[in-house]
């Protein structure tokens, strides 16, 4: 693992997210499908990015690898400066809890917990003490516009209140790298729009914002795209580059 | 202080996942209830019996060695049976107490005694007694509590007195509401004036050396009145047989010297007695027999306590793998969040622990009522000790954790982005 490890240069202090000549492989029967297919591209601190590409192109398997839920099979995929590909269930596990926040197309809150207490997950894991946990999770909610629910169950909730509150559990570690996979694909035109005015205050306040979709009006609103097919690099775009 | 800190939030955790499911934690907790109900009450039926029967050895006497005169088997006898109008001899000597107390080691007290069933009356009233031709040592050796009045004294024995110890049944049967110290019965030929009542333990289990209605009389009265050995002719008039001494009770210096002392004692007799005419019972080793059958029964009842504790361990593991599968998709969100394997063993395991950790609680109260209501119902003696309820609390601990660590580590072992597709 370090014998290809060095094979890479490291990436600069203002790459939070870089790929070298990724890969996802799985072996489906005497199969070898090709998820991702030798992807390389780096994206700074603070900016915000949409993957786009049909079905099947292998977005989110890349947001996966980005979200370390996976690793790359070969290649190397640095996070702050750190090779996921080499770590271990726990290491990534640890990444996930304190650099990255998920929101997830289908919310993903748990259903037995209040908003409050959803909110609050990310914080049990850290350690934090009740008090802070609380204080913490009022704040966020405050942050989405959802302080008033915060006793509800999510089965009480509309789609876009719940994709709030998935939000606020997203920010509630304070992570560098906010990632969503379809995050308005559950959600009607308007609703969508108040997530997407959501995601351009984080990213105004700095935050590092990667979202898959594959409607192009959403893509608008990042800063630069990727489009992926058959798990490779079919074009990059940057505005203003 | 931080561990606690850390955990608390899943034991809260746990405990609100127990609550959600109600209906369902219930009946999962039911096994372990009457699992460790079982254990506690079926331990406390079996000390409550045991100690009932060591207590009644204990009361023979732990230092005491009974020596016993027992009619020689037929063949043995020779004599016996075929000869019309024989009589057969045979049992304890007063020489044999001499021997004992002579050559034993360790010897206290040796007390003879001759024991015949005989009539007693008062008035109209009759009743059959056992009469228990003694010394004033008996009492020493076989101690019971005096009820009223006192015991036989070395003066009675001096002077032959026609005074007579009874047993408290033996006194409420013939005296009845009579006035009781003083008052003289009739015992066969003699008139005896009671002089004392005690206490008399029929021994459940075990032989006592007392039964129900004895008059214990000065051996040298017995003597004077009865003849120097107990002659009895069967209901013919043929046959006959003669014994010296029905008993001697060997009290010795301490319980170790006990079971070298009936060893010496039987060296003894078998010297001076060609026949197996006598009988050795030592409350001691049936003491230890009584321990030996505890530990046993002690067994059993904890293999089937076990059983029904595992029964009820396997319940558990059933409804957290159902729990589980039913969970999968909470389980992806936890690790997406970043939880680390270790903590949802460490949630699925503080929730089992809660479901038998709240069964072992019901099953204590289960536990400790059982043996109460026996008690209150039956009589029987139940003894509940305090390491039964730590012993079947500790299993119940012990089977949470042994039957959720499976589902537990099922649990983690689940890839997130699979478990996050679970629907
Ligand atoms: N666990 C797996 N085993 C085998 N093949 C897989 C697995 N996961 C994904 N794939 C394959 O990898 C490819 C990329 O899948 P991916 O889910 O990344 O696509 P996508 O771009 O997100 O598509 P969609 O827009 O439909 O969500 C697909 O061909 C898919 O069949
Ligand atoms: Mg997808």
């Amino acid at each position: 693992m370090s014998a290809h490890g060095t094979e890479f240069v490291r990436p600069r202090a203002d790459e939070v997210v870089r790929f070298d000549d990724a890969k996802r492989h799985y072996l489906v029967g005497d199969e070898v499908v090709r998820a991702l297919d030798g992807v390389s591209f780096s994206i700074l601190k603070g900016s915000y990015w949409a993957i786009m590409g049909p079905s099947g192109s292998g977005k989110s398997t890349m947001l996966n690898i980005l979200g370390c839920l996976d690793r790359p099979t070969s290649g190397a995929y640095w996070l702050n400066g750190e090779n996921v590909a080499e770590m271990d269930d726990n290491q990534l596990s640890d990444h996930r809890l304190r650099n990255l926040g998920f929101i997830f197309q289908s919310f993903h809150l748990i259903p037995q917990l209040t908003v409050g207490e959803n909110i609050e997950v990310p914080l049990l894991y850290l350690g934090l003490p009740q008090a802070e946990r609380k204080a913490k999770a009022e704040a966020l909610a405050e942050r989405v516009g959802m302080s008033h629910r915060l006793r509800h169950l999510p089965s009480e909730l509309s789609g876009g209140q719940r994709q709030r509150v998935a939000v606020a559990r997203a920010l509630a570690n304070d992570p560098a790298v906010l990632l969503a996979d379809e995050p308005t694909g559950n959600l009607d035109s308007a609703t969508s729009t108040q997530i997407m005015g959501l995601f351009q205050e984080l990213y105004e306040q700095g935050k590092t914002v990667i979202l898959v979709t594959h409607e192009p009006d959403i893509a608008a609103y990042a800063k630069a795209t990727i489009v992926l097919k058959d798990g490779k690099i079919l074009s990059i775009r940057e505005e203003g580059a | 202080m931080n561990q606690i800190r850390y955990f608390l939030p899943f034991v809260k955790l746990g405990l609100s996942d127990v609550w959600r499911h109600k209906t369902r934690s219930f009946l999962t907790m039911l096994g372990m209830v009457f699992g460790v109900g079982s254990v506690i009450a079926m331990l406390a039926v079996g000390e409550g019996a045991s100690q009932q029967a060591m207590e009644s050895i204990k009361r023979l006497g732990s230092q005491n060695i009974m020596v016993m005169s027992v009619k020689p088997t037929s063949e043995e006898g020779g004599s016996t049976g075929a000869q019309r109008g024989s009589l057969a001899v045979y049992g304890l000597l007063y020489e044999d107490k001499d021997r004992i107390e002579e050559t034993v080691p360790g010897v206290l007290l040796t007390v003879p005694a001759r024991m015949t069933r005989r009539n007693a009356r008062l008035g109209e009233r009759q009743l059959e007694m056992r009469v228990v031709e003694t010394e004033p040592d008996w009492f020493e050796v076989v101690q019971r509590p005096v009820l009223a009045g006192r015991v036989l004294g070395e003066r009675d024995m001096q002077m032959r007195a026609n005074v007579c110890v009874l047993t408290e049944h033996g006194v409420r049967r013939l005296l009845a509401t009579e006035e009781t110290i003083g008052q003289r019965i009739r015992i066969a030929s003699g008139v005896f004036e009671v002089i004392g009542i005690v206490k008399n333990e029929t021994g459940g289990t075990v032989r006592a050396p007392d039964s129900e209605a004895d008059a214990y009389i000065p051996i040298t009265t017995g003597t004077k009145l009865f003849g120097e050995a107990n002659i009895r002719y069967s209901a013919g008039g043929m046959e006959g047989e003669k014994v010296e001494l029905s008993q001697i009770i060997v009290k010795m210096r301490g319980t170790d010297a006990v079971e070298p002392g009936s060893k010496a004692i039987e060296a003894v007799l078998a010297r001076f007695h060609k026949k197996k005419d006598f009988k050795i019972d030592v409350p001691l080793t049936l003491l230890r027999e009584a321990e030996r059958t505890k530990r046993t029964y002690n067994i059993v009842l904890g293999a089937i306590a076990g059983i029904s504790l595992l029964v009820g361990g396997i319940g558990i593991m059933n409804i957290m793998l159902a729990s589980v599968t039913e969970r999968t998709k909470e389980i992806g969100i936890r690790r997406a969040i970043g939880a680390r394997r270790s903590r949802i063993v460490v949630q699925f395991l503080i929730n089992t622990c809660v479901l038998s950790i709240g069964g072992g609680l019901v099953g204590l109260l289960l536990g400790v009522s059982i043996p109460l209501l026996i008690t209150a119902f039956t009589a029987m003696p139940t003894v509940v000790q305090p390491y039964s309820l730590a012993l079947a609390f500790g299993i119940s601990v012990g089977i949470g954790i042994v039957f959720g660590l499976y589902p537990a580590l099922r649990a983690a072992s689940l890839d997130p982005i699979e478990a996050l597709r679970h629907e």
